[in-house]
Order: C-alpha cells, then sequence, then structure tokens
C-alpha cells in the first residue's frame, strides 16, 4: 500500500500522535509478527497459560478456543483503548474487567447458540478468558497507552501468538494421545496392525505440561537470546 | 460431617486446582522463585477463595439461577438472569481482592512490599473465578458446602505453589540445559508432579 492513499483513508482517530503513518508500517507489523516468536504471550510473557493447557487434548476445542480469544482480545483492546483517557487510574482493573467480561458473555451466548457441542467441551474455560492473563496484561501493557489501530493489532497478534503455541499442542497430543487430527483418524490401520499403540499418557493433564516444556525447549534453543539467566 | 471431610480431600488432592485444571499457573509460574512470596500468594489465595465462593453460590442461588427469583414473587419464577453470572461473579471477586489487597497493606507491610505487583492480580487468577466457575457447574446443596469447597482447593492451590517454590529454590544449584532453565524447566516439574498427583484418583470417596 503506498502511503498517500494510506494517510488519506485512515480517520485521524487512529493515531495520538499526529505523526502520518501508514497502516501496515513495518512498527505495526512488529506489532503482529512479535507475538509469534520472540514475544510469544505463553512461552516468553508467561501469560495465559490456564486454559491453554488445559483444553489442548484436541484440535478442535483448542482452534474455537483460539478464535475466541482473538475476537475477545480485538474487541477489548479497541474499547479500553478508546476510553484509556477517560478511565481515572484507580479503577481502571475495575473498568477492563467489566469489559472484557461483557465480551466474554458475548462469544459465550453465541458460542451456545451456533457451536453447543464444542461449548459444552470448552465448559468453564470460556469463562475464563475474562481472567486470562493475556488480555489482562495486554490491556494494561499496551492499550491503556496507545493509539486505537495500534491496540488492535496487538490484539489481534497476541492472540494469534497464543493460538499458535495452543493449536501446537493440540496437534501433538491429539495426534499421539488419540491418533486422529480434527476427530478424523490419521494413523492408518495398517500401522495399527504393525503393532502400533496411542499414547494413552497424551490425553492426561500432565503430558500439557509437558509438551509446552519441549515447545519452550525447542524456542529457546533456537532463539539463544531468549535463555533465562536462571 | 462425613461428606464435608469427602469434599475437602477431594478438593485439596484429586481435584487439585493446578495439577488437574491448570487453574492460576500465571501467578504459579511468576511467583513460585522462593518460598516466603509464595506463602504469601497462596495464602492470599486460600483467603479469597473461601469468601468468594460462599458468597457467589448465594448470589447464584437466590438471583442467577433459572427459577432463583421466586422469592420476590410468582411472576419472577421464570425469569433465567445465569448470562450475568461471568459479570456477577467476577464483581465480587474484583471487590474482595482490593479488601484483601486493604487488609495486607495496613497489617503486614513487609508482605506487601514482596508480594506487589501480584496481589491485585489475585483479581485476575483464574482459580478464583475457576472455583466460582466449577462451584456453579457441581450444584451443591447449601452454603456449607460451597465454602468447603472453596477453602479446599484454596489449600490445594497452597500446596501446589509452596511444592514447586521449594523445588525451584533447590533447582538454582543444578545443572539444568540452558535453554530449560527458568521457564521450560518448571513446565517440566509441574508435569511430573502432576502424573504424582494422579495417583490420588484412585482414592474413592
Amino acid at each position: 500500500m503506498d502511503k498517500k492513499t494510506t494517510t488519506k483513508l485512515t480517520p485521524s482517530l487512529f493515531f495520538v500522535n499526529k505523526e502520518k503513518e501508514p497502516l501496515f508500517s513495518k512498527k505495526n507489523r512488529a506489532l503482529l509478527t512479535d507475538p509469534m516468536d520472540d514475544n510469544n504471550p505463553i512461552t516468553v510473557q508467561v501469560l495465559g497459560i490456564c486454559s491453554a493447557l488445559a483444553i489442548t487434548v484436541q484440535l478442535k476445542p483448542a482452534i474455537v478456543m483460539s478464535i475466541s480469544v482473538m475476537a475477545v482480545m480485538a474487541a477489548s483492546n479497541v474499547i479500553i483503548s478508546l476510553l484509556r483517557n477517560l478511565i481515572p487510574n484507580r479503577i481502571r482493573i475495575i473498568v477492563q474487567l467489566v469489559v472484557v467480561a461483557a465480551m466474554v458473555v458475548l462469544v459465550d451466548q453465541v458460542l451456545k447458540a451456533f457451536a453447543y457441542d464444542v461449548y459444552k467441551e470448552l465448559s468453564i474455560f470460556i469463562g475464563l478468558i475474562i481472567t486470562n492473563c493475556i488480555v489482562m496484561g495486554r490491556l494494561e501493557a499496551f492499550a491503556l497507552g496507545n493509539g486505537v489501530w495500534k491496540s488492535f493489532l496487538d490484539g489481534i497478534g497476541n492472540a494469534a501468538g497464543y493460538g499458535a503455541i495452543l493449536i501446537l499442542v493440540a496437534f501433538f497430543r491429539e495426534l499421539f494421545g488419540s491418533g486422529k487430527l480434527m476427530g478424523v483418524q490419521v494413523i492408518p490401520d495398517a500401522v495399527y496392525a504393525m503393532g502400533y499403540e496411542n499414547n494413552g499418557l497424551m490425553l492426561l493433564s500432565p503430558m500439557a505440561l509437558i509438551t509446552v516444556g519441549v515447545i519452550i525447549w525447542f524456542q529457546r534453543s533456537r532463539n539463544r537470546k531468549l535463555i533465562e539467566k536462571n | 460431617m462425613e461428606a464435608y471431610v469427602n469434599l475437602f480431600i477431594k478438593s485439596i488432592f484429586i481435584e487439585n486446582m493446578i495439577f488437574a485444571y491448570f487453574l492460576g499457573m500465571c501467578s504459579y509460574l511468576a511467583v513460585s522463585k522462593t518460598v516466603k512470596t509464595a506463602v504469601g500468594l497462596g495464602a492470599a489465595v486460600i483467603f479469597v477463595l473461601s469468601i468468594t465462593v460462599p458468597i457467589n453460590f448465594l448470589l447464584d442461588t437466590y438471583l442467577l439461577k433459572p427459577g432463583a427469583l421466586s422469592w420476590l414473587g410468582a411472576e419472577y419464577a421464570s425469569l433465567d438472569l445465569s448470562f450475568l453470572s461471568f459479570i456477577m461473579f467476577i464483581a465480587v471477586i474484583a471487590s474482595m481482592v482490593q479488601l484483601v489487597e486493604m487488609i495486607v497493606e495496613k497489617f503486614a507491610p513487609a508482605l506487601y512490599g514482596a508480594l506487589g505487583i501480584f496481589l491485585p492480580l489475585i483479581a485476575v487468577n483464574c482459580a478464583i473465578l475457576g472455583g466460582s466457575l466449577f462451584m456453579q457447574q457441581k450444584d451443591f446443596a447449601g452454603v456449607g458446602e460451597s465454602a468447603v469447597y472453596g477453602l479446599g482447593s484454596g489449600i490445594g492451590w497452597f500446596l501446589a505453589i509452596i511444592a514447586i517454590a521449594a523445588i525451584r529454590e533447590k533447582i538454582t544449584y543444578s545443572n539444568v540445559p540452558a535453554p530449560l532453565r527458568g521457564l521450560g524447566i518448571t513446565f517440566i516439574i509441574t508435569g511430573l508432579m502432576a502424573i504424582g498427583f494422579m495417583s490420588f484418583m484412585g482414592i474413592k470417596l
């Protein structure tokens, strides 16, 4: 996109600092891509782990959960960033919680209406998006101090980074735990005939933790600047 | 009485918040570097859980459940406000956390300094909201049961965070592979501890 047309199209509302900036400038793209690796919400920022682990037995709930989190994060980031100059500092946590809770109620009702099976499977974990630390963490750290468009991108980017880990964990757990992906058997019967068995341990909750641990191990051995001092 | 004891033991060991449901992992990972701060946060979680779960139980029974408003009169009996439960629960939790924060600041300033930013974060500790949502799902018979459940799951969380903090204090002396240091090894240890806790599943209560 060239610079001239974008600035013309963009309402001035999106910019706080009055600097003319194309919609997808390098900085804005970094907001989307950083959380995928260098600043991943789960493996680096250590946010939002609660739900990441519990619903990763199968791929389908993991995907639905990622989409729900993305919707909640983008919407609440935008709302808080619109309100950021109006919220008194002392009650900001409560305001944030109410905004997030309202968004989650919307997602909850939509899922209940259109995807009841998955809704039942996710059970309390939809409600727990409210206390998903990613949402609150990004509101505190980003949306309170940045413009609407940037906050929107930040929400989408962080939710995508969260979803990527979720889907990765769910992929391995479903593949090795039940030999299926999205509920469809992918390991051919011939392999089972040769004596292959599904690893039932992968379906149990402790293996979610260990899978995430191994993912962190891989990521940090590839990206050495993330290694902790101890 | 026996039912209470069973529920208590079940919520501590068998349905442990951390090892069975992974609730409250964020603060569990962030505040478990030393045993001292872990004890403080664990105690705060016990306190908040054992207060908010019964309060939310009362709210749920007398305001939110389908038909809960029948005490107001027959014309309200068909109302179902359960879609409001997320907002109600989180409001109760946020105000309780504010209260605990004020009490700790007044009576234990040293602890307040040590817990720092993590005290307000109890409001967004999934274990607290999770306790209330599980309470709603489990359909307890009375306020006593929900209080026992809240206390038990708080103690379960307390035990888990103290155990991991003690292990992490010791593991700083070991030679962990560099990319696993810190977060990675903590995840794997928690996984192994969770496998250990699974042995409680065999207990029939």
